[in-house]
């Protein structure tokens, strides 16, 4: 196609003048990509008060940040922030427009994507430029957009050959973040919000927001346990093996559904994405979903009673035996040798 | 008195995939998979059903796909649904996120006369959670996504509980407004069984054009108001019907995103080293993972 910039934008999620971690993964992708390009890194932030956080973009490689600083903006509504994003891209129609898969990403983004009749991508887990031949035509540096669907039975490379925008959300710790060693020099354009009488459909009337306690992503070491477990007295087995090798604790969908552990300590496509020095992934069964989420972790151990069980193709140590008999013998050895 | 439109999906049963589900040009024959109706979908319709009991007001669902969603209509019958709509026509097929919400848009645009339009977060097979605010987007209307109940309604204004991450909101809602509606919102009620004895037998227009060829006695404008008349017609929408519509939009032709390709997942299949789950084998495992300084 002709006439396409080889710009990459990453819309920059802040709540209460925080950044989401997803933006800044973005932006470190972004870089890449951008290089790939030739082109530069944008980061967009919407906000009040929010210059600081368009100046931190910096630190990850962006050549320059477009503000829109307003009181509206002071928190997320769908229509102030589609409306003004909105504007941007169909003014600047930047070649490739990213944000993290958020509540607030996945509501922004499908509208900016519906007005400036863009692809739009959805939860992709790999994003590569690579030139492509699509119905036997040659098309130059597009956007692979590759994501799982059909419950993760299949994964997809998505292209968008004949839109001048490539859009796509990506969810948080799929990407890794880093800073780049010498930051680009600040430059900020600031554009103007302009008020509409849509600005206030929707109004907030309270909002509780909590920082989730865990931290699994920075965990070194994660004991994951499953629906093989059995039960929650049995599931006590994970943490004292995670209490006995300094881990944290963490589950598959099924044992969060079982109630064997809380939602905010899920591992997989629909929890956290995870990549530890260590881990532990005890009575899972290994489903494509819970795969997506940990299999980027640099040791992997499985523990199941099942030698047929599809987490073994993953792992790089596998045990074939019972949970409650494997861990209890596990953490007396180690304690034992570690004396 | 408030009026719902519910957007409602037949999705195939991801959760129990077999068999071969792509086929060569990379959509999904969808032939082989049981379909079921989108969990989420039916959730945002116990919602709606519970505004026009507590309200007034109607409720009208929507689907675009092919003929046999019509199951799922008459499902939706079964709960209290007042009027369905199955939109359907072959050039639809192929339709990314951008072109059914085109469709779906022009589609609520003909049902019109709405206060809220609902659809549920996430339809389970595409996953991608963007047809309802690419819907509200074509509608000029304000969103409110992942919605988990809807505490009043007032003087056209909604008040909504909903999730955000890491926490919770509430929001006031100027009507009309678009909704998305998350898994376990509300638990859809059962069918009722009188209900089933009356819909059973509501026939799309493709299923009276059926019958009237089949018996050379039958001419299908009476057949469909004959079935109208009965409150058993479920409405049958074809791009002709949507005048509006502009054929470059929709279908494979007027979706941006193009499947590049699909591969069914496989195992990377790494050598994994098999440690026995005796003494020696986890002892020997343990003192690697010292060594390496992995543990310890
Ligand atoms: C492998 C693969 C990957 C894909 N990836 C993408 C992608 O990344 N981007 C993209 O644009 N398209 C993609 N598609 C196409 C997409 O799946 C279809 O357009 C699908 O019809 C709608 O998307 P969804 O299932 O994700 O719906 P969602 O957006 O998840 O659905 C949300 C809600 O919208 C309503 N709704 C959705 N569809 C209908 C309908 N037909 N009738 C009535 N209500 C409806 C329902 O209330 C539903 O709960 C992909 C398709 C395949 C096969
Ligand atoms: C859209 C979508 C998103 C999803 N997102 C996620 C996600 O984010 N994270 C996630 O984890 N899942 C997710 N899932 C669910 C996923 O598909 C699987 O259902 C889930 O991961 C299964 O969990 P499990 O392995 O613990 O349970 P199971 O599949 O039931 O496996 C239990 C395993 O334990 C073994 N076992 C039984 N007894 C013992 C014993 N005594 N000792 C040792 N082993 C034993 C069995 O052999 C079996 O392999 C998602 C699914 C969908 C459709």
């Amino acid at each position: 196609m002709e006439n396409v910039t080889k710009e990459v934008w990453v819309f920059v999620e802040q709540h209460d003048g925080k950044v989401a971690d997803v933006s800044l993964e973005l932006l470190s992708k972004g870089r890449k990509l951008a290089d790939r390009l030739n082109g530069i890194l944008k980061a967009v932030v919407l906000g009040y008060n929010v210059k600081n956080i368009a100046e931190e973009t910096f630190k990850y490689g962006v050549n320059s940040a477009i503000l829109i600083d307003h009181p509206s903006l002071e928190k997320y509504r769908p229509l102030p922030f589609s409306r003004m994003m909105n504007k941007l891209v169909n003014e600047n129609k930047p070649r490739i427009v990213l944000f993290g898969a958020t509540v607030v990403g996945r509501g922004l983004a499908p509208r900016v994507a519906s007005n400036t009749v863009s692809g739009l991508t959805a939860d992709c887990t790999e994003l590569q430029i690579k030139d492509v031949t699509y119905l036997k035509k040659d098309y130059k540096d597009l956007l692979l957009q590759i994501r799982p669907a059909f419950g993760g039975n299949i994964i997809a490379t998505i292209i968008t050959p004949d839109n001048p925008v490539q859009m796509a959300t990506v969810r948080e710790g799929v990407m890794e973040m880093y800073e780049v060693e010498t930051p680009n020099p600040i430059s900020i354009e600031e554009v103007e919000y302009i008020e509409d009488s849509t600005d206030d459909l929707i109004k907030i009337v309270e909002q509780y927001r909590e920082e989730s306690k865990v931290n699994l992503k920075g965990a070194p070491i994660i004991v994951v346990g499953g629906y093989g477990l059995g039960t929650k007295e049995n599931f006590k087995l994970i943490q004292a093996l995670a209490d006995a090798v300094g881990g944290e604790v963490a589950g598959s969908r099924a044992a969060v559904d079982a109630g064997f552990v809380d939602h905010d300590r899920q591992v997989g496509q629909t929890g956290v994405t995870v990549r530890p020095k260590l881990i532990f992934s005890i009575g899972i069964s290994g489903a494509i979903q819970h795969r997506a989420g940990m299999q980027e972790a640099n040791k992997i151990i499985a523990i199941n009673s099942d030698p047929e069980a599809p987490i073994f193709g993953i792992a790089h140590y596998g045990i074939v035996g019972k949970a409650e008999e494997v861990i209890p013998k596990f953490i007396d050895l180690y304690k034992n040798k570690l004396k | 008195m408030y009026n719902s439109i519910v957007m409602v999906k037949q999705v195939p049963d991801t959760a129990n995939i077999s068999g071969k589900v792509m086929k060569d040009d990379g959509t999904v024959n969808r032939a082989k998979l049981p379909a079921i109706f989108n969990h989420e979908d039916k959730e945002a319709l116990e919602i709606a059903l519970q505004i026009k009991e507590q309200y007034g007001g109607t409720v009208s669902v929507i689907t675009m796909g092919p003929p046999r969603a019509s199951d799922m209509l008459k499902e939706c019958f079964y709960m209290g649904a007042d009027k369905a709509y199955l939109i359907s026509d072959r050039k639809f097929a192929g339709s990314d996120t951008l072109a059914t919400s085109y469709v779906l848009s022009e589609a609520i645009k003909y049902v019109g006369n709405f206060d809220f339009v609902f659809a549920g977060r996430q339809a389970i097979d595409g996953d991608t959670a963007q047809v309802g605010p690419q819907t509200a987007e074509k509608l000029n209307l304000s969103q409110v996504t992942y919605v988990e109940e809807i505490l009043n309604v007032k003087n056209n204004v909604a008040r909504i509980k909903r999730k955000i991450d890491g926490g919770q909101e509430v929001v006031d809602a100027q009507l009309p407004v678009l909704l998305t509606v998350i898994k376990g919102a509300q638990e859809p009620r059962p069918f009722s069984a009188k209900k089933i004895m009356i819909y059973k037998s509501a026939k799309t227009l493709l299923d009276l054009e059926k019958i009237a060829n089949e018996n050379s006695l039958l001419y299908l404008d009476e057949l469909v108001q004959e079935y109208k008349d009965k409150n058993l017609y479920i409405e049958t929408l074809s791009t002709t019907d949507l005048s509006e519509i502009d054929d470059t939009r929709i279908g494979l032709h007027g979706s941006p995103t193009k499947v590049h390709k699909v591969e069914s997942v496989v195992l990377s299949g790494g050598e994994v080293t098999k440690i026995e789950p005796t003494e020696e084998g986890i002892g020997a495992l343990i003192d690697e993972l010292l060594n390496d300084h992995i543990l310890g």
